[in-house]
């Protein structure tokens, strides 16, 4: 990677956040819940002006932020769209978020923004692909980026690696940081009949940053298979929390973002996740010597 | 197979129910399963009918909510996003609705629409300190007729053959849509001065003489257009409404500038 990339501490504290969500600007700012960091979607604050970024900065002012793009196309067999990283380097530089974050997936195309975070076939040509990406994003914003774990409903009969061992050789080529998703590993385990808690032993947890989690929605395939849906919808599940304590096990205390994104709760039951999260951290999470 | 054409059959098929499943997608005992793609599907298609209807509340409620995603839908096929922004999306929905023939019986949709987008475009347009007009209230009538003005990025001007405005307060949650005289015509200027959108209505002919303002015509000559072009045209209230609008963010020529 870069030399010119420094170690940086992060300044999101080891602790729950909360994804920003535009029904409890209000809320949040008249009575300054305790929570350890707000998260925002860089897209939704892409707009040149008006209440989004007012509201935002007012809540930066109070709180540590993390910023999670969904629409740069990392894992796409295209160029990065410039125009879109500068908007990012702009944002990062306005707001000075913490930590940033982005998935491995793809969403641009000929026919246009797809709008969904879209899987990648695990290959030789990816792993090039979405090093070079990766390596772009960093040199442009001058700092280093978190990569996601996808969920993943299906195979591609072409991939040759394993899901960890390709986001582990990203990670060790680009010297980026990991994002952990938790939710996504339940859901992408579930789907595809692996064993969740051997995929996080396997993880290169010494480049996690950040950890989520959030709610899914059960369906089943045409074999009646399960097939879990990441709806981000509802409260997070008890397999998940499962999960979350065994990968805290390993990693030590870790910034965990709470996402519920859509049929948005009272401020106070999403309050309630971050009191859950922190439970669950403070009893399974031995502080971790020397990390970094 | 090739990342290039895997995406490029992957994203086809994404937006095209006609066709299959692209091939090599499996389950987890290794066979092929079309249910599994379909999620992906019906994610994109479902967030761009989500984001659509976000931008377009009252469109929604007055062709139903039924309608207005069955429609989006039909559009979100046609017209994908460009941007990853989805704050842009939907800018082609008033031309979109201009000739989509099952709204044809609704000849008032594309302004409703258009004001709906304005509105949305004022709400995310840059910041801007609207002008005190103070001095403008104590200038000689005669010293204004040269001024030039600049107007608040967010300002946006609807004029309708309908009564545009009428159709969106009534469907505002809350409210009970009534019969409207459908004979009526309607001005709006939508604005963000501060950080709430504000909607107004404009008398006959001011909605001409702002749109030559906003061109950067002098005031003499944008009054005189619209005494052109509205013979009822009020200029004492054309005025007013400019000097109170809150759209001004200053304004030169004449005898003083800012």
């Amino acid at each position: 990677m870069d030399g010119a990339l420094r170690f940086e501490s992060s300044g999101i504290p080891a602790r729950a956040g909360v994804g920003l969500n535009a029904a409890h600007y209000a809320t949040i700012l008249l009575d300054r819940p305790d929570v350890g960091f707000f998260e925002v979607h860089a897209e939704n604050y892409m707009g040149a002006g008006g209440p989004p970024h007012r509201y935002l900065t007012a809540i930066r002012a109070a709180y540590p932020l993390s910023l999670h793009g969904v629409g740069l196309s990392i894992g796409a067999d295209r160029a990065l769209d410039r125009d879109h990283l500068a908007r990012l380097r702009d944002l990062i530089a306005r707001y000075e978020p913490g930590l940033f974050s982005e998935h491995l997936a793809w969403s641009s195309h000929e026919t246009g923004f797809l709008n969904d975070l879209l899987p990648v076939p695990y290959t030789d040509e990816t792993l090039i692909r979405v090093c070079a990406h990766v390596d772009q994003v960093q040199d442009t914003l001058g700092r280093r980026m978190l990569l996601e774990n996808p969920t993943t409903y299906l195979t591609f009969a072409e991939s040759t690696h394993d899901e960890v061992d390709f986001i582990a050789e990203v990670a060790r080529r680009t010297g980026c940081h990991l994002l952990l998703d938790v939710n996504n590993v339940h859901i992408s385990a579930t789907n595809l009949a692996y064993d969740p808690f051997d995929y996080i032993a396997r993880f290169p947890l010494a480049q996690v940053r950040e950890i989520h989690l959030a709610g899914f929605t059960p369906q089943v395939d045409e074999a009646g298979r399960p097939l879990l849906i990441d709806t981000h919808d509802r409260p997070v599940d008890a397999g998940v929390w499962d999960l979350y304590a065994h990968a805290l096990r390993m990693t030590g205390p870790l910034p965990t973002l709470i996402e519920w994104d859509a049929n948005v709760p009272d401020w106070s039951d999403l309050h309630a996740e971050t009191v859950r999260a922190e439970t669950v951290m403070a009893r399974h999470a031995a502080v971790r010597h020397g990390a970094g | 197979m090739a990342l290039a054409d895997r995406q490029a059959a992957f994203g086809a098929a994404l937006l095209d129910n006609r066709l299959p499943a692209p091939q090599g997608l499996l389950g987890p005992d290794g066979k092929p399963s079309s249910r599994r793609f379909a999620v992906y599907r019906n994610n994109v298609i479902v967030g761009l009918i989500d984001a659509l209807s976000d931008s377009f509340p009252v469109l929604r409620r007055v062709v139903g909510d039924d309608f207005f995603r069955a429609m989006a839908g039909f559009y979100a096929r046609t017209e994908p996003p460009e941007s990853p922004v989805l704050l842009a999306y939907g800018a082609g929905i008033p031309a979109f609705l201009e000739i989509f023939p099952p709204v044809a019986h609704l000849p008032y949709l594309p302004d409703l629409a258009r004001l709906e987008r304005a509105w949305v475009e004022a709400y995310h347009a840059a910041e801007a300190v609207p002008a005190d007009v103070s001095p403008l209230l104590a200038m000689a009538p005669a010293m204004l007729g040269a001024l030039r003005f600049g107007f608040h990025p967010s300002a946006r001007l609807i004029r309708s053959a309908f009564p545009v405005l009428t159709i969106w307060q009534m469907n505002q949650p809350g409210q009970t849509p009534a019969p409207v005289d459908m004979t009526r015509t309607e001005d709006v200027l939508i604005l963000r001065p501060v950080a709430e959108v504000t909607i107004q209505p404009l008398a006959p002919g001011v909605a001409g003489f702002l749109v030559r303002l906003m061109a950067g015509a002098t005031l003499s000559s944008a009054a005189a257009a619209s005494f052109v072009e509205a013979p009822q045209f009020d200029f004492a209230k054309a005025l007013s409404a400019l000097f109170l609008s809150g759209a001004l963010t200053g304004w030169h020529g004449g005898a003083a500038t800012s």
